[in-house]
């Protein structure tokens, strides 16, 4: 094949292709677009103000190194004024995260940057390698997202910052995206799809600059960019990528790569679309600020990047099943009722029913507006009265193991996690 | 076989997928000229190769599913994305270097 030229410079031989519009662009002119295009997110967006403050959630990986890049060139170039701190989280994995960190002490000596590391066992008590003596191999990743979410905020607090960006990308978002639509959970579609949860009332506002970035684009770009991040499988959740929404992702990308963007979008004009009643969010608001993050995002994933267990997908095309299995009852027994008649009567009558049987609207009604409060346990932000780091570490701290927390989206009676106990298990069983 | 019939390439892995490699990052491999069909050798014939031959991982689907290299890998010949010369049609030439990036591992 003869070598493709640089659509913007028309000199240079063509190395990216881009997943989005299919520009061919050299090394030179897509870091550039790169860089372009998230100034122009943080611009439209009012992301950021002069002066102010800023963590940058670093876990070394590639998505928090290219954010970490990123922003000190922006802010260097634009004069955005702001005074950018790396902040990291140890979650006490040997092996793991004690290798990660050593990158991100790299990079605060690269870009300049002071960095903070707070730790599970100093806010918690307890380090993932110890939560994983109790609680085994597996479910611990529900652990690690919580502590994980709350840490950040009491990180940032430390620092006296109330301003956390994270490297989510647009395939993160996607992903959620497409999981909140699968669960029917529309409070979370709407802030997932919002570049910034939390307001200037909040303690801690969290944002997602990246949020428009292809991940192969990060990739791409740390690549040309020889920056220096971290790469290995958590060694608590290895393969949690296969079976998830992220291998449908991904499967999308291949075939059709715009497919990502789309999802994004059609995410935020979904969101547009959720009454007010249901997000706590007014709708002039919604695209850019919503509520809280304190507990947005799912429990279940690995949440250095919001990333769903594998388990998930399977739930998920269970309860699928059921629904249908039990939509295809319901039609059988009406038609039975009406078999007396011809066909096309047979077929009304279904009709008529499958409109009132069909669609879930009702539940709309039913959800319960999450508002935000505070954990009466730790005092952190919280739409639960107790805050599911809390409810994790009461059982952790009574040596319970198999605890799971639910919200349950139809259970309107209560906004308190409910509980379930599978049996007091020994630890280590 | 003649050392005239082979050359050598280079072939990096990273972003997480040298753990599949035994941890290697960077390797030089003689490949044939042809395959055995007579043809010109390929960016696809490569990855067959790599899958059955260099990778000791019992994973291999973590790498090659159905026959192509998994979603979410990226495949750079000579630092330029595989889509721009072919994908696996690719015919590959004495001294390209061939990088595997995954996209899946971590944040």
């Amino acid at each position: 094949m003869a070598p493709s030229i640089c659509a913007i410079c028309e000199v240079v031989r063509a190395l990216i292709i881009r997943p989005k519009n299919h520009q061919k662009l050299c090394k030179a002119c897509f870091i550039a677009i790169f860089e372009a295009e998230i100034h122009h997110t943080i611009t439209t967006t009012s992301l950021f103000s002069p002066g102010d403050r800023i963590a940058i959630g670093a876990s070394g990986g590639k998505d928090s190194t290219v954010l970490a890049s990123v922003l000190k060139t922006l802010n260097e170039r634009h004069n955005y004024g702001l005074d950018l701190v790396l902040l990291s989280i140890d979650e006490g994995i040997k092996g793991y995260r004690d290798d990660s960190l050593e990158t991100v002490k790299r990079n605060a000596v690269q870009y300049d940057m002071p960095l903070k590391i707070v730790g599970y066992d100093e806010l918690y008590g307890w380090t993932m390698d110890q939560v994983v003596e109790v609680i085994g191999k597996k479910g611990n990743c529900t652990y690690c997202g919580v502590f994980r979410r709350q840490a950040l905020d009491r990180g940032a607090k430390m620092l006296g910052i109330n301003h956390v960006v994270t490297g989510h990308n647009a395939d993160d978002v996607a992903e959620t995206i497409l999981m909140n639509l699968l669960r029917g959970d529309l409070p979370r579609l709407a802030r997932s799809t919002s570049i910034m949860t939390g307001d200037e009332s909040s303690e801690v506002r969290r944002s997602k600059p990246l949020k428009y970035a292809y991940e192969k684009e990060i990739v791409l770009y740390a690549h040309h960019k020889k920056l220096d991040y971290f790469t290995t499988e958590c060694l608590y959740s290895p393969e949690a990528f296969r079976g998830s929404a992220r291998s449908l992702i991904k499967n999308l990308e291949r075939v059709r790569p715009s497919a990502i963007l789309d999802l994004v979008r059609s995410g935020e004009d979904m969101a547009r679309l959720v009454p007010e009643a249901v997000t706590g969010i007014s709708q002039c608001k919604i695209q850019k600020v919503s509520l809280s993050s304190a507990d947005d995002e799912d429990t279940s994933g690995c949440g250095t990047n919001g990333r769903s267990g594998g388990g998930e997908m399977a739930d998920m095309e269970k309860k699928l099943q059921a629904d249908e299995d039990a939509v295809g009852r319901e039609v059988d027994v009406t038609a039975k009722t009406s078999s007396d008649n011809d066909g096309l009567h047979t077929d009304a009558v279904l009709l008529k029913l499958g409109k009132k049987t069909g669609p879930k609207t009702k539940m709309v009604k039913k959800l319960t507006r999450q508002t935000l409060g505070t954990c009466r346990v730790c005092g952190y932000m919280s739409s639960q009265e107790i805050c599911k780091a809390c409810t994790l570490l009461e059982g952790l701290n009574k040596n319970r193991p198999k605890m799971e927390i639910e919200i349950d989206i139809k259970d309107e009676e209560s906004s308190i996690p409910r509980i379930k106990m599978e049996g007091v298990v020994q630890a280590g069983g | 076989m003649a050392s005239e019939d082979k050359f050598n390439l280079v072939v990096e892995f990273s972003g997480g997928l040298e753990l599949l490699f035994s941890g290697r990052r960077k390797l030089t491999i003689s490949v044939p000229i042809k395959d055995n069909e007579g043809q010109a050798v390929t960016v696809g014939w490569l990855v067959h190769y790599l899958c059955n031959e260099v990778m000791e991982d019992s994973r291999k689907n973590m790498f090659v599913l159905d026959g192509h290299v998994c979603p979410g890998i990226l495949v750079l010949i000579n630092d330029a994305d595989w889509e721009l010369e072919g994908e696996a049609s690719y015919a590959l030439q004495p001294n390209d270097n061939v990088l595997f990036v995954s996209t899946l591992h971590g944040g």
